[in-house]
């Protein structure tokens, strides 16, 4: 019974069930003042931009758990890209093989960012800020800046297909799936384990036996293969592999990437994870963002309000973080 | 003479030069193009403008922090600065006035925040470069603004002597007062002191928050007047004015031996970093090398130079070892 008395409340001041309010929230405001909100197709839209949010912000919070970030997200992203539809396209190899060389270049793309930041102790701020322009740069450079167009239908389709009644793109469950598993992956296993303890206090962990560095070199390829799960459905969503696909060096991903963790309350000096936080704070923000284009505040202000939730979420976490000082490493 | 040769070799800058004069004798030599009036003149029009960029960023690296906006505070300055004299036809130095008090703004803001909530200076200013990048595409809806005054337009164009382009007097005398600032005045050390251990620099009762507002408002203003340079110089406002910052404002510090930690910068090896970037993108472009390839280029200068410091410390630290050792 006792611990029943303490369970709810702690439930309640937890980041996770703020953000879900504010989701519900924010459901309830768009679906009764704008029209058109619930309507099968906006939903249907919803569902396909919020899958691959949440692995871009998957993708960031895992190399968040070190305490550093990777700036070359979108640049690696969109190079995985590029090179599967140049798999596809060109050397016609099939689907399944074809991703599985996406995943892999993903995840070798991740372990150069990490051994470089392990090898030369340099934050992996200027290490993934260089590589990012050596990925991008290099993808341009190989493709000459011309996108593929010509993908397997049976892989463009994916993208388009609709599942229950029309309403939800497979792409989501894929996601959602993909939370599941990293959820079991940090909570559950012993090497997850040891990646968030790494991340919350190397020198401890390297006492008790855990290579802290190898850790490191681990969660950057992770962030990598996650870019590259990302990449292939932004690729299957699209329906061709576009190299202006994620902005200019692949900056256009870099804010979800940043706003789904932090919204969800992971901590940016590391050592903390919240999966199921950063997938209800990649669904707010792609919330907000739609239902911003619904009231119609104008394409060039989105930005602007972007930035503001940014500034107000890691505001609020600071808050938070001051009132509850808690010290749950899984969530 | 107590000139000794020994100490200028341990000097961050001195490597730097030598990089600087070799690369452009051999460059010279198998392309005199390079050494040609135009050539020189572009040249120092690039390095006069990135110049100003690296040491706005550089003054955020000295204390240990970072800042994502220098961009986007230079691209909201140059098109406010636009703006009002197209708009609201102000005279250049009032609008020159009011583009530096938003520069000033936006690094207070910067700094206020950093400092008042302790939140990471990468977060806050990757926030505030979507809040300034977001007003500047607000205002203009991504439309240039064309007329500016001819006196604006003669300072981006004007030469002092022969190819020496004269806006390049602005970003030395910025050199020279940065350099002035941080290894000559109380408030530039007591930066480097704060970035190289913030405990120990509240500890001996230096401010914090003095610190870090005046440092990212330095950078602010810095910014702004980049941003007002490139006004000058293409004659126009276009909303995507420092939208390609990021990338040399970070590789000429650290290509310049700073410390990303913070603690340490160099305001000439910085000022040698800008002409070597500059240098080898226009030997690119005289040799006829992709375009492309300026960016990975670039990318790689920076792994290299944080490979080169690395082995640096590394082979200081193993000095002081042998040193302790024998005592």
């Amino acid at each position: 019974m006792n611990i029943m008395k303490f369970k709810l409340p702690n439930f309640v001041v937890t980041n996770q069930f703020g953000l879900l309010l504010l989701v519900i929230v924010f459901i309830c405001v768009f679906a009764f003042s704008t029209d058109g909100f619930t309507s099968r197709f906006n939903i249907y839209a919803l569902s396909r931009v919020v899958a691959i949010d949440i692995m871009i912000g998957l993708a960031m919070m895992v190399v968040i758990i070190t305490g550093g970030l990777n700036l070359s997200l979108g640049a690696l992203g969109v190079a995985t890209a590029m090179f599967g539809g140049w798999c596809m396209e060109v050397l016609h190899i099939p689907i399944i093989p074809s991703i599985l060389l996406i995943l892999l270049m993903g995840t070798f793309l991740g372990w150069i960012n990490g051994y470089i930041t392990v090898k030369t102790g340099v934050h992996s701020f200027i290490v993934t800020l260089a590589t990012m322009s050596i990925y991008f740069g290099l993808m341009t450079m190989l493709t000459k800046a011309e996108a593929f167009r010509r993908l397997p239908e049976a892989f463009t389709d994916f993208g388009s297909m609709k599942l229950f009644n029309k309403y939800i793109s497979p792409l989501l469950l894929l996601s959602i799936g993909m939370c599941f598993l990293l959820f079991y992956f940090f909570k559950y296993t012993d090497i997850g384990r040891k990646l968030v303890a790494a991340g919350a206090n190397p020198e401890a962990s390297e006492l008790s036996g855990i290579s802290v560095s190898r850790m490191f070199i681990y969660c950057h390829m992770l962030s990598g293969f996650l870019a590259a799960v990302a990449a292939i459905m932004l690729t299957t969503r699209i329906g061709a592999a576009i190299p202006s696909m994620a902005g200019h060096l692949g900056f256009d991903w870099l804010l979800p990437a940043f706003l789904a963790p932090v919204l969800g309350g992971t901590l940016l000096s590391g050592g903390k994870v919240t999966v199921f936080g950063t997938m209800l704070g990649a669904i707010l923000v792609t919330l907000i963002t739609n239902g911003l284009y619904l009231v119609e505040v104008g394409e060039f202000w989105i930005r602007f309000f972007l930035g503001i939730i940014l500034l107000l979420a890691v505001l609020l976490d600071k808050a938070r973080e001051y009132l509850t000082q808690k010290n749950v490493l899984v969530s | 003479m107590s000139f000794d040769i020994n100490s200028l070799f341990k000097k961050d800058w001195f490597g730097l030069l030598i990089v600087v004069i070799v690369g452009s004798a051999v460059i010279a030599i198998s392309r005199p193009a390079f050494i040609s009036a135009f050539n020189l003149y572009v040249l120092m029009l690039s390095v006069s403008l990135m110049l100003v960029v690296a040491m706005s960023q550089m003054i955020i690296i000295a204390i240990g922090q970072m800042n994502l906006s220098v961009g986007a505070i230079g691209g909201l300055v140059a098109i406010s600065f636009t703006g009002l004299m197209e708009v609201y036809s102000m005279p250049v130095g009032l609008a020159l006035f009011i583009g530096l008090l938003i520069g000033l703004a936006c690094g207070f803001l910067n700094g206020f925040i950093t400092v008042k909530t302790g939140i990471s200076a990468f977060i806050i200013t990757l926030a505030t470069l979507y809040i300034f990048k977001g007003m500047n595409l607000g205002i203009t809806e991504a439309q240039p603004f064309y007329n500016i005054p001819e006196s604006v337009k003669f300072f981006g164009n004007a030469k002092v002597i022969g190819p020496i382009p004269f806006l390049i007097i602005v970003p030395i005398i910025i050199t020279v007062l940065m350099w002035f600032l941080m290894n000559r005045t109380q408030i530039g050390r007591y930066m480097l002191a704060y970035g190289n251990s913030v405990q120990s620099s509240e500890l001996i009762g230096i401010s914090s928050t003095k610190i870090v507002i005046t440092a990212h408002v330095i950078s602010g203003l810095l910014a702004a007047i980049a941003g007002m340079l490139v006004v000058c110089r293409l004659q126009l406002g276009t909303p995507n004015i420092g939208d390609s910052w990021l990338l040399p404002s970070f590789a000429a510090p650290v290509i310049g031996g700073a410390i990303l930690a913070g603690g340490k910068v160099d305001v000439i090896a910085t000022a040698l970093g800008v002409i070597i970037v500059a240098i080898i993108s226009q030997a690119l472009v005289i040799y006829k090398i992709d375009p492309f390839f300026v960016q990975i280029f670039l990318g790689f200068m920076i792994l290299f130079a944080v490979f080169i410091n690395r082995y640096r410390e590394y082979k200081e630290e193993t000095r002081k070892k042998v040193f302790t050792h024998e005592k």
